[in-house]
């Protein structure tokens, strides 16, 4: 018996949230008494994945481009190969993608958006969120081989002393007829989903030629950029940027609002964000009400004052 | 070209979400039922490919009689014929077998559904479906078109996004972006009165088969008051983020 996390990565570096889900992972090991293996796809350095207690790993490199069908085949193979019982992925968009067609290959019971370890294991347990954050659910995965897929930032990454062995894993995978053509993706900005900070604008902003002061508190701080559906409806900012309930959920450690009064939609969405600020003229926004800390003006004013006193504030902390 | 679009009947966006039998069970007191709004995306750009491609389109949706409003306003926005299958299913595995059942025998081309519902959020119907038909799959698709039997899609991933040549069958997870929020038909008294013609038809369930439970509900812990810090004090909110909530 073992534990199996897919620990995601880009370009052969692996994620934070890779880290998440190995911590995650070994916390279960644990539990269970068995051992920790993480599958890694095209990684040059797998020696950090032992910092978080996995014991072994088996790295594929005969596999070129990302594909979910050929990605969940190989962490297949790897599941029988380890005689896995608990298989644990992250929640980012190609975990999700994988995870469903790696339920269906190995006849397991999958649960996502999972926040915290087993509640039990027999019958095995997990809570998860569900109506976008609005509630919890206690679900239990009766096949005898589980999938878990951990929320990121629920968990938190747990440091470990352990080694990893790493294993060329060398799967036989089948042709896809699905294929990339091209991605189109930014290097040097960060994403939503992997930000330790989003700074979040709405229509209070009154048009998309005033962003770019949220894209410079963006910077002072290392944070992704968001915004609220109707900014995103209106066409001032792209729809990768909208968080809320139909768009994108935010879980980051610290959550700026300004200009947004806090539909419930956009509230559910960004709940399990740990930190939350908000920044709006009127003092009577739902967002107040759902947030840590707020401060009652006008973005205008604010934001600039802001950018500044955090510049002061980083370079004194650097 | 065959579509099949799958429907989940779900509480709408605003609803208060609330449980009842010892929080065991979803609460649907007062609350309004809707088109999962990832699912009318897709059924929206279903009706371009019927009106643009000649497509026919049926529309499917798991679940008692009550998503009978639901399927009768996909066909008044212009599906062709509905199916119902009449199951209560206690996780995605199951909706995503009942939906394969009818899927195998109908031999759709395409087949679209939303990328998640907006009640349990799984995320798993449109990848079990697609493995249970051994045909391509995209999901978090924001764009979608079909020349003979390629297709060329658009994936949203994390931080960007990636285009995909593949081949028909095939099953995609839709969502905003695949149509425009304004691009949405809201069905008119035409519609409304030529769904009523339309065939909707119930089946029973072949086989249930399920591997999760959801055995009880929890609503977040009420959290504390939010601290005001004035506008011309914005040091304060910088020592408060950096000493008390040490996130920065």
């Amino acid at each position: 018996m073992s534990v199996l996390v897919y620990t995601e990565s880009d370009k052969g570096i692996l994620k934070k949230a890779a880290f998440e889900a190995a911590s995650y992972g070994r916390a279960i090991a644990d539990s269970t008494g068995t051992p920790l293996t993480a599958i890694t796809f095209n990684v040059s350095d797998t020696s950090k994945l032992g910092h978080y207690g996995v014991d072994k790993v088996l790295n594929i490199e005969s596999v070129d481009e990302f594909n979910a069908f050929i990605y969940a085949d190989a962490i297949k193979q790897a599941a029988e190969k380890e005689n896995t019982a608990i298989i644990v992925l992250s929640s980012s968009a190609d975990s999700k993608y994988i995870a469903p067609i790696l339920a269906i290959g190995l006849n397991a019971g999958y649960v996502p958006n999972v926040v915290e370890t087993p509640t039990n294991l027999s019958p095995f347990t997990v809570k998860r969120t569900v109506f976008t954050n609005k509630a919890f659910c206690y679900t239990e995965i009766s096949t005898p081989i589980k999938i878990v897929g951990v929320s990121n930032n629920s968990y938190g990454l747990v440091e470990n002393t352990g080694a990893a062995q790493t294993e060329n894993f060398l799967p036989i995978l089948a042709e896809s007829s699905t294929s990339v053509i091209s991605v189109d993706k930014a290097n040097d900005k960060v994403t939503i989903a992997d930000a330790e900070v989003v700074v979040s604008a709405g229509r209070g902003l009154k048009g998309p030629e005033n962003w770019e002061m949220i894209e410079k508190l963006a910077d002072v701080l290392g944070a992704a950029t968001a915004c609220s559906k109707p900014v995103s409806d209106l066409g001032w900012r792209p729809h990768s940027e909208h968080v809320g309930q139909t768009g994108k959920p935010v879980a980051t450690n610290l959550y700026i609002a300004i200009g947004i009064s806090g539909a419930i939609q956009h509230l559910a969405g960004v709940s399990a964000s740990k930190v939350k600020v908000v920044i709006n003229t009127d003092a009577e926004a739902p967002f107040f009400k759902a947030a840590d800390y707020g401060v009652v003006g006008d973005a205008f004013e604010v934001v600039p004052k802001l950018i500044e006193k955090l510049k002061v504030f980083k370079a004194e902390n650097a | 070209m065959k579509i099949l679009v799958c429907i989940s009947h779900v509480p709408d966006t605003t609803s208060k979400i609330n449980f009842s039998e010892g929080d065991t069970k979803f609460d649907s007191n007062g609350v309004q039922y809707v088109i999962n709004p990832n699912d009318e995306f897709g059924l929206t750009r279903a009706m371009w490919f019927k009106e643009k491609q000649n497509a026919s389109i049926d529309v499917i949706s798991v679940g008692g009689s009550e998503t009978e409003t639901t399927l009768r306003k996909a066909l008044a926005i212009g599906a062709d014929a509905a199916i119902r299958v009449n199951a209560s299913t206690p996780d995605g595995l199951a909706v995503a077998k009942h939906l394969a059942d009818v899927a195998k025998k109908g031999s759709y081309d395409l087949v679209i559904a939303g990328r998640e519902s907006i009640d349990y959020n799984g995320g798993m119907v449109p990848g079990m479906l697609a493995a249970m038909l051994n045909a391509n799959f995209v999901t978090n698709c924001i764009s979608l078109e079909i020349e003979g039997t390629t297709a060329t899609a658009i994936r949203e991933i994390d931080g960007g996004k990636e285009t995909l040549s593949t081949l028909l069958p095939l099953v995609i997870g839709g969502q905003k972006g695949l149509v425009e929020e304004s691009d949405l038909r809201i069905p008119n008294m035409r519609g409304i009165m030529m769904a009523r013609k339309k065939p909707l038809t119930v089946i029973d369930p072949e086989s249930n088969s399920s591997a999760t439970k959801s055995v009880s509900f929890e609503k977040p812990a009420s959290r504390g008051d939010v601290k005001l810090v004035e506008a011309d004090n914005i040091d304060e909110l910088i020592n408060l983020l950096h000493n008390e909530a040490k996130v920065i």
